[in-house]
């Protein structure tokens, strides 16, 4: 059984390097991307040394290291399970002898794979030699940063999965996926980091599960986080993975019961 | 007059089709929205932080930020030609076009129209006309003539820089990526020209003149940004942009032998 699911995972990693091509100017809209918010925080800090807790260096590294974990973690799993929701093509998954939940994981995961070998170092590597980024030299806060990026890939795609299951309940929900996309992107840590908030948005997504995904694993390869906090930082992503699990198997118990497929 | 005619019939056309889905409607304006809103709130928070960006204050930001939205809003709803290459070209949908009298690009752009994207330029009146308030700036009637001319300028490089992209399709048959490439650079354009290297400030003054369609037009009403002359350049390098992207057209559609069955 566990063989099928790998299979999955390769079998998704061979279609994205078929495709690789498009890749390659994904690599640069991210650097472009990096670049605006480097520019633009280089003249917010002038001469200020710290602003919510970060210095003009600490940013920098920050939006880089963000930006490219985003090319990482970031995969269109709600629209795909939306569109095979829509049309139809999810009843022939449902007698399959396999759990439909855990396929589109495992072929989120070869995307991850995919993204994290083609996209995410080249464009890391990148973004390093364009702009003034400086990694951390200690080898445990990489291998802390790469389990938390593993964990932000997982609460990421729980989240996809739950905003694509949705389609089951609502016929068109491609207003939720964008609406989706932009909390994420804005919530996450991606465009502002969560410090820079006013006070209420702060304590609001300390509450919420987005910070899990870019704020956490990108303070601490910054270095913001002093060692001994960094395992109740853990400890959120972990409690994340494991609140999120419970709307995806209600929802799939609940789906199951009204499956509605629209033409076909 | 006859351009004229025709653009009410398609208008009709669109509004036909688009009752259909109501909802859908609604759904692609707010989620249209949101997106501007992003990088509003980006404003607001920076702003909470620091008094200036590069000698911009943030009602003058936001003011900038209220121009840039009104050519991008007239400007989406004209221009959807992002999948022009596998629509028209590898599907051969140009055949029925080019046997058509209007001119092509006309046509073209005709049928993809997106009304609701006029809604963003409403948004950014509005940011305009509450900032301006803030800041109180006075338009006088010239000022508004003024505004229009620039309005237009701006539309005018966005539709000349996406025509002749659009236009590589004629010469190449593979998807290029450039073109997303370049929507990316276009937010470059909303911040001030300062803050960048030499090398930006250039690439966006006089290759892709994309400062010319936010923060250069908008510095015009702004007090004391020394940019007067160079704004009121908006036109001209609209109409330059706009000239080198249709004849780019003109010589690509000719290059066009039609493909499939």
């Amino acid at each position: 059984m566990n063989s099928a699911y790998m299979e999955l995972i390769r079998i998704r990693f061979l279609t994205m390097l078929a495709y690789r091509v498009n890749y390659y100017s994904g690599i640069l809209i991210y650097t472009l991307n990096i670049g605006v918010y480097y520019f633009t925080w280089q003249a917010i800090y002038g001469g200020q040394g710290t602003l919510a807790g970060f210095t003009a260096d600490q940013m920098t590294t920050y939006i880089a290291v963000s930006w490219m974990a985003r090319a990482f973690y970031f995969n269109n799993l709600d629209r795909e399970i939306a569109n095979e929701i829509r049309d139809g093509s999810v009843a022939i998954q449902f007698i399959r002898p396999y759990n439909y939940i855990i396929v589109k994981m495992m072929q989120g995961l070869g995307e991850g794979c995919f993204r994290l070998l083609l996209f995410m170092t080249p464009g890391l590597i990148i973004a390093c030699l364009l702009f003034p980024v400086k990694l951390p030299t200690d080898p445990k806060l990489w291998i802390i940063f790469a389990w938390m990026l593993f964990m932000s890939f997982l609460i990421n795609t729980q989240i996809n999965i739950i905003t694509g299951l949705s389609a089951f309940f609502v016929e068109n929900n491609e207003g939720m996926m964008r609406m989706k996309r932009v909390i994420v992107d804005l919530f996450s840590g991606v465009i502002v980091p969560i410090s820079f908030f006013p006070g209420w948005l702060i304590t609001l997504n300390e509450w919420l599960p987005f910070q899990a995904i870019t704020y956490l694993p990108s303070s601490v390869f910054t270095g913001r986080v002093p060692g001994d906090e960094i395992l109740g930082v853990l400890l959120v992503q972990v409690v994340w993975l494991v609140a999120l699990s419970i709307p995806i198997l209600w929802l799939w118990r609940q789906a199951r019961q009204r499956l509605f497929v629209q033409g076909g | 007059m006859y351009y004229a005619g025709l653009v009410s019939e398609y208008l009709k056309n669109y509004a036909k089709t688009r009752l259909t889905y109501r909802a859908d409607f609604w759904v692609e304006v707010i989620s249209d929205l949101l997106f501007q809103f992003t990088n509003l709130i980006f404003i607001f928070v920076v702003f909470m932080h620091t008094p200036t960006l590069a000698g911009w204050t943030r009602d003058e930001m936001v003011f900038v930020y209220g121009y840039f939205m009104i050519p991008y809003g007239i400007f989406s709803c004209f221009f959807n030609l992002w999948s022009f290459s596998e629509r028209y070209i590898v599907k051969g949908e140009m055949d029925r076009v080019l046997t058509r009298p209007a001119h092509s690009l006309f046509q073209v752009l005709l049928e993809n129209v997106d009304p609701p994207s006029l809604i963003g330029s409403m948004v950014g009146a509005l940011l305009m006309i509450l900032t301006g308030m803030n800041l109180g700036l006075s338009f006088s009637p010239l000022d508004m003539a003024v505004l229009l001319l620039l309005i237009i300028g701006s539309v005018l490089i966005y539709f000349g820089i996406y025509t002749a992209l659009t236009s590589i399709s004629f010469y190449s048959d593979a998807p290029t990526g450039i073109l997303p490439l370049v929507w990316n650079i276009q937010s470059y354009g909303r911040y001030p020209m300062t803050i960048y290297n030499r090398f930006i400030q250039v690439l966006l003054t006089w290759i892709l003149p994309f400062a010319f369609v936010g923060i250069v037009p908008a510095a015009y009403f702004v007090e004391g940004k020394g940019m007067q002359q160079m704004a009121l350049l908006t036109p001209v390098v609209g109409l330059i942009t706009f000239l080198i992207g249709i004849t780019l057209w003109n010589i690509g559609v000719k290059r066009y032998r039609g493909a499939g069955s």
